[in-house]
């Protein structure tokens, strides 16, 4: 079960901090994040790619967006 | 699609074009080391409208109103629109508010503390000094947990509704033309000397407004994420751009014979060298809490932020109390009532930060 952090509605840096916060306890290498504005999607992929984490694709749903992240091996 | 604009080089490039058109504007007529300061032309916009009736700071800025709805434009085009609101507004309003306080004591936004280190105005290290202290204690509030809650999705109107103020702002402006000699036009202010009285031509800052206001929506320019993100995250993405508009504006300055060194005598700027950084202790704070700079907000509220709506409302009326209470500097130095305004907002703004962390769950 992929954990999912809903992030919507929280403006920038909130995404990022609560993403990042959240990688290092990740059980199973896969992580979901919720966001509403392209900004904070372009920001969380930044701040998961800068720590050895990889976006793997991005749905869009009713202008939400849900970030798969997944860790590098 | 990918967005080119937010990339690594797409920063640095809208930053490089930012330090150049500023550079450019003040060749075309805007005040020296102003060729674009959000704070300052909030301020003249405020005296335009009556707000304040300090007379050397009144014009109608027809570059803020590009911020807007050229963010607006590239919003749409982008599918990047959204109306948003409820985030605290009325702690965003504050916010604006004592943001404009500590940037009037200072003398400029962000972007002119930027602009003035460009046209060799040593006073703005003190300034981004005091903004990197500002910003290095929002940011333990953030650690702490701050935030003020969860924004919701809005109807499109409510989006609009900054767009459509400046689009009204501008209609007054084009309604009520400057006259030789008249400091009143119709229903507006015009100032015969200082600041206010010069200004580019207002088809060129209003072509220039849009443009950088597209740009800086697609990139996600702000300086004080910059310096927020390069001391919470160690990430110098957003401080890339920081560095090229600096750079930038430093050549383009020296090319204009625009560069003039030194501490004293430098224009729309006072020497003192301890409220030059307290003042931007205090504006630095209320950005960081707010979640961005002056210009950042316009560009947000382009895009349907209605809470960055409410902050750049509450920095129009900072400035209308900041001349009316004295709390504004001049070339002499500090407002009588500046160090007063100083201490109440760092009360409120420590106020907010503390009381706006949350138990993390």
């Amino acid at each position: 079960m992929t954990e999912i952090l809903d992030e919507r509605g929280l403006s920038c840096p909130q995404p990022v901090l609560d993403t990042l916060k959240t990688l290092p306890s990740v059980q199973g290498g896969k992580l979901s994040v919720l966001v509403d504005t392209e900004a904070a999607r372009e920001n969380v992929a930044r701040a998961a790619e800068s720590k050895g984490w990889q976006l793997a694709s991005v749905d869009e749903k009713d202008g939400d967006y849900t970030l798969h992240l997944v860790k590098k091996s | 699609m990918k967005n080119y604009f937010s990339t690594r080089w797409g920063i640095i490039g809208v930053g490089a074009l930012i330090g150049l058109l500023a550079a450019l504007l003040q060749k075309m007529g805007n005040p020296p080391n102003m060729g674009i300061c959000v704070a300052c032309f909030e301020r003249d916009i405020a005296g335009a409208l009556g707000l304040h009736r300090a007379e050397v700071v009144q014009y109608m800025r027809p570059e803020i109103m590009g911020f807007v709805l050229g963010s607006l434009v590239a919003a749409l085009l982008a599918r990047d629109f959204r109306p948003r609101t409820g985030s605290a507004p009325v702690i965003r309003f504050a916010l604006g508010f004592f943001a404009m306080i500590g940037a009037l004591i200072f003398l400029g936004c962000p972007w002119r503390a930027l602009l003035r280190l460009a046209g060799g105005d040593w006073n703005a290290i003190f300034g981004l000094l005091g903004l990197a202290g500002g910003v290095f204690i929002g940011t333990l509030f953030l650690k702490g947990g701050y935030n003020l809650g969860p924004a919701r999705k809005a109807p499109k109107f409510v989006g609009l509704a900054m767009p459509l103020i400046m689009a009204g702002l501008l209609v007054l402006a084009f309604m009520n033309p400057p006259v030789a000699g008249e400091g009143k036009s119709g229903v507006l202010f015009y100032s015969l000397s200082g600041p206010g009285s010069m200004y580019a031509p207002l088809f060129i800052a209003l072509a220039i407004g849009l443009l950088v206001g597209g740009l800086a929506q697609r990139s996600r320019f702000c300086t004080m994420g910059a310096l927020r993100d390069l001391i919470l995250f160690k990430q110098i993405h957003l401080f890339s751009g920081l560095i090229a508009l600096v750079a930038v504006a430093f050549l383009a300055n020296l090319a204009f014979g625009q560069f003039k060194p030194g501490f004293e005598g430098q224009p729309v700027a006072h020497s003192m060298g301890i409220w030059n950084f307290m003042g931007m202790v205090l504006a630095g704070l209320a950005f960081v809490l707010a979640g961005g700079c002056p210009g950042r907000q316009l560009f947000l509220s382009g895009e349907g932020d209605g809470d960055a709506a409410i902050f750049v409302v509450g920095m129009i009326v900072g400035a209308a109390f900041a001349h009316n209470f004295a709390m504004a500097s001049s070339p002499a130095g500090i407002g009588a009532n500046g160090i007063t305004g100083l201490v109440i907002g760092l009360v409120v703004c420590l106020g907010i930060g503390f009381f706006g962390m949350r138990k993390q769950a």
